[in-house]
């Protein structure tokens, strides 16, 4: 197919010409970035936690009574749970991946030293790694005699004597980069705390996608205060089953309790994400909705050009032209229009980005987004003008002496 | 004249209607997604306080260790402890000004019927109400002596006096929180500043119904209400609140003007200079922005809501350009009709202000379907777990603004094709009939 003739007639229709470009580059520029988006999305939410999610289900706990051992009432509800068919094992814990109850403190790695990292404090009853599907890969789990109080009604005041702490691989490399971490000290406050395991990864209660959000770290204190939650462990399929027991359980052994969010981790999960969920919905939603925007677009310009064109057309047909040649033609005027759009676009693609970037947490676009939306801009191109092209390549050539 | 351009102007609208369709459409669409998310970033980045927001002054300031003062660290904390908040209201330096702490209580109600629930209060001073211009409907507030007493009163939130007790004037009557029974003193009327900029760092929800109940902080202390939020950063006894490493307490100032924030700021650091010089405070780094300024160094608005804003900007964009092209091609089929009409006598004038009548005929259409897809769009947002969606509604303002962007939108639109039009020359077009 010669080129030059078609680039000389688009020469003499610069305007329609530059708006389709406009509307390819366009298109081509926000796709791109919405798509990128939505990959950071799903990214986001594809986040490991580090526990066996499938399998743990939670309720919250709240005993407003004074004056109880919070502490022994934990013994007596867990004794409670662990009995309840199907249940492998159970724990006491405040923290959770996800469940939002994010107790932040600062280490340094000499008494009264410069702060190296700020980690999340994870706390529970014995069976707590176990519970949660923590594997260790360094050390061992805390010995019976290392257990302290939270002092949770005291300002959390147990951090200041708690003597063994688990943490997780990011926040060990964190703290001794390139060294071994396991049995030394580390100074949340003046007192040091011996790292006695390393497990691989725990993500804190607040979720996040970033290495920091992997710095946690399992203390060897139990949960004192009003409120705590019981994580138990269950197979998948009897997750619903073992809810409503604990539920029962629990309430027989003290009826007067408060019983919040009885949930699996699997909801758990999905309501921390359900914002993030429907931005993905909406991002998709736009992207598709101005591909298909485009592709009208296209569709009716190209219908418009071919009816202004029947003539011309008529008169190639009779001095030759077959209905291929016709075809290509205005598949091949397509192509090159698109062509010009998709590299303007690409260029307000980047352009978009940087923008981005300079004022949200965006990293730079990757150039395959780029090449496979310049991709989809010829095949949809090439989608939209098929109709109008066949149209004109069944102008048949008496149309040429007809008087226009 | 304009009742023929618009009768022209249906009359081609009419003759190719899937096009005019597919115009009304995607103009539609683009404006409907447009307003749907401005409506909601102007719900989230509004002025919560528009009558003082300039002079009311937030200080913060620095608890970490002067060594540490690169990085994170170097920025004041949003948050002060006990001594250091009563210092700064106990010098008056400005017009009102108050510390505040959220905690939850369970409420016992005593009306039948009524199970015990949870809810928030806040623990405050006696100037918070006039600070904050909270309006009362029955009573008032305590005074700083009742205050500083530690008296059993609270304040409490018009939502909270209609379902304890019907709406009545409840001024006089008790009130039982925990174990405790509190005098109720004052009954608010609908009050909710929207985003709750008072308490972003004290917990609870950012957006949506206001808090329930109000009480004297020395009250809350002594009975032993826990702040929610509460960082401790040195070593010390954690379990007396008062004197505890620990902060959990916001301060609001307001100032006589905002003139005046520059020796509000000269105070804060004097302050922090004599803390210093005692060994109480280790960085001399304060803050002091008034509210606006804390609000969007907060990020109180949610970066999606502003991406989903942009792509729906470029939405319309696209959608815009898509109708120029359109009502372009159409534009050049007509030539011949143009060419008759202009051989009749019609000036270029009449040419253009036709094209354009046509142009405007599609926005408003389309501003139609967008206003429904507004309202739409709205119900979606409102079925959202995010705390701001339940005041996502549309308002006049936003309603007008729906029909300018259209208008406009399908006028910028049209500029082209009516000047393409109107510069067709008459003779050529004759020729060929």
């Amino acid at each position: 197919m010669p080129i030059r003739p078609i680039l000389s007639s688009l020469r003499r229709h610069k305007l329609i010409v530059t708006l389709l470009a406009l509307l390819v580059a366009f298109t081509c520029a926000i796709v791109c970035n919405v798509a990128f988006m939505i990959r950071q999305h799903v990214a986001d939410m594809g986040v490991p936690s580090g526990v066996a999610e499938s399998q743990l289900v939670m309720i919250e706990s709240v005993n407003l009574k004074p004056g109880v051992n919070h502490i022994a009432q934990h013994r007596v509800d867990l004794a409670a749970l662990r009995a309840i068919p199907g249940v492998t094992s159970a724990a006491a814990v405040d923290a959770l991946p996800f469940n939002g109850n994010n107790w932040s403190t600062t280490a340094s790695i000499t008494p009264n030293g410069q702060n190296v990292a700020q980690l999340s404090v994870f706390n529970g009853t014995p069976g707590e790694l176990q519970t949660l599907g923590l594997k260790l890969v360094a050390g061992r789990d805390f010995r019976a005699d290392e257990y302290v109080p939270k002092h949770a009604t005291a300002n959390n005041g147990g951090l200041q004597h708690v003597p063994a702490v688990i943490v997780t691989r990011a926040l060990a490399e964190r703290l001794f980069p390139g060294k071994q971490a396991l049995g030394r000290l580390i100074y949340p406050y003046s007192n040091g705390v011996r790292i006695v395991g390393i497990v691989n990864g725990l993500l804190q209660p607040g979720g996040g996608n970033g290495p920091d959000n992997n710095f946690s770290a399992l203390f060897s204190m139990l949960p004192d205060g009003m409120s705590v939650t019981y994580v138990l462990r269950t197979s998948p399929h009897d997750r619903a089953q073992v809810l409503q027991l604990a539920r029962k359980a629990l309430l027989k052994v003290d009826p007067d309790r408060v019983l919040l969010h009885p949930q699996t981790f699997t909801q758990l999960r999905a309501r921390h994400f359900s914002r993030t969920r429907t931005m993905i919905d909406l991002l998709l939603a736009a992207a598709f909705g101005l591909l298909f925007v485009a592709a009208l677009g296209i569709t009716g310009l190209a219908n418009f050009w071919v009816q202004q064109r029947t003539r011309s057309i008529g008169i190639r047909r009779a001095v030759g032209a077959t209905r291929g040649d016709i075809l290509h033609y205005f598949q091949t005027e397509n192509f090159l229009i698109v062509t010009g759009g998709v590299v303007l676009g690409v260029i307000l693609a980047v352009g978009l980005n940087l923008l981005l970037m300079q004022h949200y947490e965006v990293p730079r676009l990757p150039l395959w987004y780029l090449v496979v939306g310049a991709v989809a801009l010829w095949v949809l191109g090439q989608l939209a003008v098929l109709a109008p092209a066949l149209r004109a390549s069944h102008v048949p050539p008496v149309v040429a002496v007809r008087s226009a | 004249m304009f009742g023929y351009y618009l009768d022209l102007a249906l009359r081609s609208l009419k003759r190719n209607k899937m096009l005019t369709a597919l115009m009304v459409v995607t103009l539609g669409v683009g404006i409907g997604a447009c307003i749907t998310t401005m409506t909601v970033l102007k719900l989230l980045s509004g002025d919560p306080l528009p009558q003082k927001s300039a002079r009311l002054f937030y200080p913060k300031i620095n608890y970490h260790d002067a060594a540490n003062s690169h990085g994170k660290a170097s920025t004041p904390e949003p948050t002060m402890s006990y001594l250091d908040a009563m210092a700064l209201l106990r010098a008056h330096k400005a017009k009102r000004q108050a510390a505040m702490a959220m905690t939850a209580v369970k409420v016992m109600p005593v009306k039948p019927g009524l199970r015990p629930f949870f809810t928030n209060v806040m623990m405050t001073t006696a100037d918070f109400f006039d600070l904050f211009d909270a309006p009362f409907e029955y009573g008032s507030g305590w005074s700083s002596t009742e205050g500083a007493a530690g008296a059993p009163v609270v304040v409490i939130a018009d939502y909270l006096n209609r379902k304890l007790f019907g709406g009545i004037d409840s001024v006089g009557r008790t009130l039982r929180m925990g174990s405790k029974d509190y005098r109720i003193i004052g009954v608010l009327r609908p009050w909710a500043p929207q985003p709750r900029f008072y308490a972003l760092y004290l917990g609870g929800h950012s957006y949506g119904q206001g808090d329930a109940v109000f009480m004297p902080l020395e009250t809350a202390v002594d009975v032993g209400l826990q702040p929610e939020n509460e960082l401790c950063f040195g070593q010390g006894d954690f379990s007396k609140l008062k004197t505890a490493p620990c902060r959990w307490l916001a301060v609001w100032v307001e100032l006589a003007s905002a003139g005046q924030a520059g020796t509000y700021r000269q105070f804060l650091s004097n302050y922090v200079q004599q803390q210093i010089t005692a060994g109480r405070l280790h960085n001399k780094a304060t803050a002091l922005p008034n509210l606006m300024q804390f609000l969007t160094k907060a990020h109180v608005v949610p970066a999606d809501a502003q991406i989903e804003a942009y792509v729906a900007f470029g939405f319309l964009l696209i959608c815009v350009v898509n109708t120029v092209g359109l009502l372009l091609a159409k534009c050049l089929k007509r030539k011949r009709e143009i060419g008759v009409r202009r051989a009749l006598g019609a000036s270029r004038r009449a040419i253009f202000a036709q094209f354009l009548t046509e142009a405007a005929i599609i926005g408003v259409a389309g501003g139609v379907l967008g206003l429904g897809l507004t309202f739409l769009g709205l119900w979606a947002v409102r079925q959202q777990p995010a705390d701001y969606a339940k005041l996502a509604h549309l308002d006049l303002a936003m309603f007008v603004f729906t029909f300018v962007v259209a208008l406009v939108a399908s006028l910028i639109a049209g500029l082209l094709p009516a000047w393409r039009a109107c510069v067709v020359a008459p003779a050529p077009q004759l020729k060929s009939i």
